[in-house]
């Protein structure tokens, strides 16, 4: 008697939840019919919904991979956010971003369902694009392609590259000619070729003021653990031995990482009583930083910009204009593309040494190196 | 009796996707987004020429990490291990078979021979523990997983990096041709899809071989008798620390099999683009198929289904986060629901018995 009765208390669950869970689904099964048209246009074709708009024009689209980290590292993924919304604001475009999941094969996918949905430019930000561009780009040869920082081989891919190591020069030498300690310190996220570059600028930069300046160095991570770009704990740890060891100016190329440096750099001022820098990187990050966090602008002595958003605004208006050509695009100190900031007005009273070798830089005759020894 | 037990088993998965989807459903509605909808594109994307053979590729090494998780379960040993063990195997099997050439099915087997060698050994590290130091198999994996982590960076860098390579990054020099695996579309006439990994029929091999190791063999006995009842096995003659560090072994002997699909089929070298956490998600679905080499190909099917469907997602302006809490419900949910059946199943059979008894 008992048995039978759990038999069927079970079943009568088993057959309760089963018809909830179809019957939670055919309620909106009604709706579905009216919502499913809807989609399935702005997923197949997103031109036709805003033709219907605009009649005249069919927008461009363009679509972002972000790299491992995505938005809100205040830096490499956001300054590429900032060029691609800039883009969609000024050229009308339709805009979709993306970000990986661990693994590699997963970029490619990401690039291909881009090229799949009919984007017009697709941007894929980091270096570590290059296999999948290599692979996906060559199967749709009439959509453009942009990657940050690397280049690939086929020829609608264009290859955003900075001169890292220029600007690091010039943050050098206003580092060397800023010290009262003669002692500075630099600060890279992740000890590899890339990040060299900027060290190597750096302190090429500083010993062409003063070869006697210490240069303390510090990385927060060795590849494959790319945690050390965003690590503010391990920034702060890291600059305040560096300026316990003396230094008073710090550089960092760590992304989010720096921002535990401007921490650091607030910390040791307040306790110490002499104030001690820190230079930011990629954005100008007395706004970038400051801004949110206004306690520790004061600390900020300037910052070498990377300007990969406007890179991608380019590659974007050049797309709108019908001009835009794949191979290698060397951003420098002439181009715009890199440049020290003088936002703060801090360095302002060394503006004209600035200015000097800013002017041997790109002349040639000064050829900041950019990799190791 | 017994089918409607056997019915009653086999509902509980099915119940938990239903309920999973329904709470994904309730969090899509709360966040102004129409379930029904989300799920049709994901589906609609999910079943394209292109995600059925991604979807293979990403359930090949999720199938194999679930066995190599099953093979400790099924004698209550806890490999959580598994993560450390196939990355060790594939780094030196990456950079060691990339240093020669010979024809390819041997350098092949070669390849799949250091791995599964060096996983295994990693893993003995953890047996050895338990059984010497008794320290325990959850503790001694997970700390191996960080020490393997350390090591890989390190010698990624400093031992296997490729020489004279302009590379950014450090990675091992590419197999040759003939340590890469061939793609299987011509097989199944999928010409014009991406590549197909060969390391298919190596699963499916490997699926048969755990079924024949549990369920056919003195020692899968031993493991499964230790598994239900440890008292009873050692009082019924078996070794526990033998069967400790035999077991561990052998789970680490798989683990060192799954990121060779990757490995041969795609990414030819190792590099810090790697696949990692294929060793976690094993546990997932050894938990899911519940350690039946079935069960647990249906799970992996389903997540790397889930994992490609959900890429679609961004496109349509609905968070890809919500495949992970989806994830997380049908594995949470059908924990319970099994337990549930089970506790159901034991009263029924101690009811049948004494019945038995009383007539």
């Amino acid at each position: 008697m008992t048995r039978m009765k759990s038999k069927w208390l079970i079943l009568f669950i088993v057959f309760g939840l089963i018809l909830t869970a179809c019957g939670g689904g055919s309620d909106d099964a009604a709706e579905e019919e009216v919502v499913a048209e809807e989609p399935a246009e702005t997923l197949d074709s997103p031109a036709t919904t805003a033709a219907a708009a605009e009649p005249e024009a069919e927008p461009f689209s363009i679509c972002l991979v972000l790299d491992i980290g995505g938005l809100g590292d205040l830096a490499f993924n956001d300054l590429a956010y900032s060029g691609y919304e800039a883009a969609i604001a000024d050229f009308g475009m339709v805009g979709t971003f993306l970000e990986p999941d661990g693994g590699g094969e997963n970029r490619g996918e990401l690039l291909e369902l881009c090229a799949e949905a009919g984007n017009d430019l697709i941007v894929g930000n980091g270096f570590l694009f290059d296999a999948a561009m290599n692979e996906v780009a060559p199967n749709y040869p009439d959509i453009n392609f942009a990657i940050t920082d690397g280049v690939a081989e086929p020829g609608n891919v264009r290859g955003m590259l900075f001169k890292h190591a220029e600007g690091s020069f010039l943050a050098g030498v206003a580092a060397a000619l800023k010290t009262s300690t003669n002692n500075v310190g630099f600060i890279g996220g992740v000890d590899f070729p890339l990040i060299h570059e900027f060290e190597q600028g750096f302190l090429a930069g500083v010993a062409a003021i003063n070869p006697d300046i210490t240069v303390q160095i510090g990385y927060a991570s060795v590849p494959p653990d790319f945690s050390g770009f965003n690590d503010p704990v391990k920034g702060k740890e890291i600059a305040l031995a560096q300026y316990e060891a003396g230094a008073d100016i710090i550089y960092h190329a760590a992304g989010g990482t720096g921002t535990g440096m401007f921490e650091a750099a607030k910390e040791v001022s307040e306790s110490t009583g002499t104030k001690v820098w820190g230079i930011g990187v990629d954005f100008d990050q007395y706004y970038t930083v400051g801004n949110p966090l206004p306690e520790l602008q004061e600390y900020i002595l300037t910052s070498m910009v990377k300007a990969a958003d406007v890179s991608i605004y380019n590659a974007a208006k050049a797309t709108v204009e019908g001009t835009f050509t794949g191979g290698p695009n060397v951003d420098d100190l002439s181009t715009g593309g890199i440049y020290l900031s003088y936002s703060g007005g801090y360095i302002d009273d060394i503006k004209d040494t600035l200015e000097e070798y800013k002017a041997k830089i790109i002349s040639g005759e000064i050829v900041p190196p950019s990799v190791r020894p | 009796m017994k089918l409607s037990l056997r019915i009653a088993s086999f509902s509980a998965p099915i119940i938990a996707l239903a309920i999973s989807f329904g709470l994904s459903s309730l969090i899509l509605l709360f966040i102004g987004k129409d379930p029904i909808e989300t799920f049709q594109i994901m589906f609609e994307y999910g079943i394209k020429g292109k995600s059925i053979v991604s979807i293979i590729n990403r359930s090949i090494p999720l199938y194999i990490s679930a066995i190599a998780v099953a093979v400790g379960f099924k004698m209550g040993l806890f490999n959580i291990g598994v993560e450390g063990q196939y990355l060790v195997g594939s780094i030196v099997a990456a950079f060691i078979g990339s240093q020669f050439s010979i024809i390819t099915p041997l350098h092949i087997l070669f390849i799949i021979l250091i791995a599964v060698a060096c996983s295994a050994m990693w893993a003995a590290i953890a047996g050895y523990l338990k059984v010497k130091k008794g320290i325990h198999e959850v503790i001694s994996t997970i700390m191996l997983n960080y020490i393997g982590t350390g090591l890989i960076s390190y010698s990624l860098t400093n031992v296997f990096d490729e020489k004279g390579s302009e590379y950014e990054l450090p990675r091992t020099p590419e197999l040759p041709d003939t340590g890469q695996m061939p793609a299987l579309n011509n097989l199944f006439g999928l010409e014009d899809l991406q590549d197909l990994h060969g390391f298919l029929f190596v699963a499916i091999i490997v699926g048969i071989f755990y079924y024949w190791l549990v369920w056919k063999t003195t020692l899968g006995f031993d493991l499964r008798i230790t598994g239900s009842n440890p008292i009873a096995a050692k009082f019924s003659g078996i070794n526990p620390n033998r069967l400790i560090v035999v077991a561990m072994v052998t789970s680490g002997g798989f683990a060192g099999l799954v990121g060779l699909g990757p490995l041969l089929g795609y990414f030819h070298r190792f590099t810090i683009d790697f696949p990692t956490g294929l060793g976690f998600a094993g546990i997932a679905v050894a938990l899911l198929g519940r350690n039946h080499p079935f069960g647990m190909g249906v799970g992996a099917l389903l997540f790397a289904f889930l994992e490609r469907s959900s890429q679609i997602l961004d496109l349509n302006d609905v968070p890809k986060e919500i495949e992970r809490m989806l994830q997380a419900f049908i594995l949470l949910i059908v924990v319970v629901f099994y337990e549930v059946i089970r506790r159901f199943i034991v009263k029924q059979q101690i009811k049948d018995a004494s019945k038995k008894v009383e007539t």
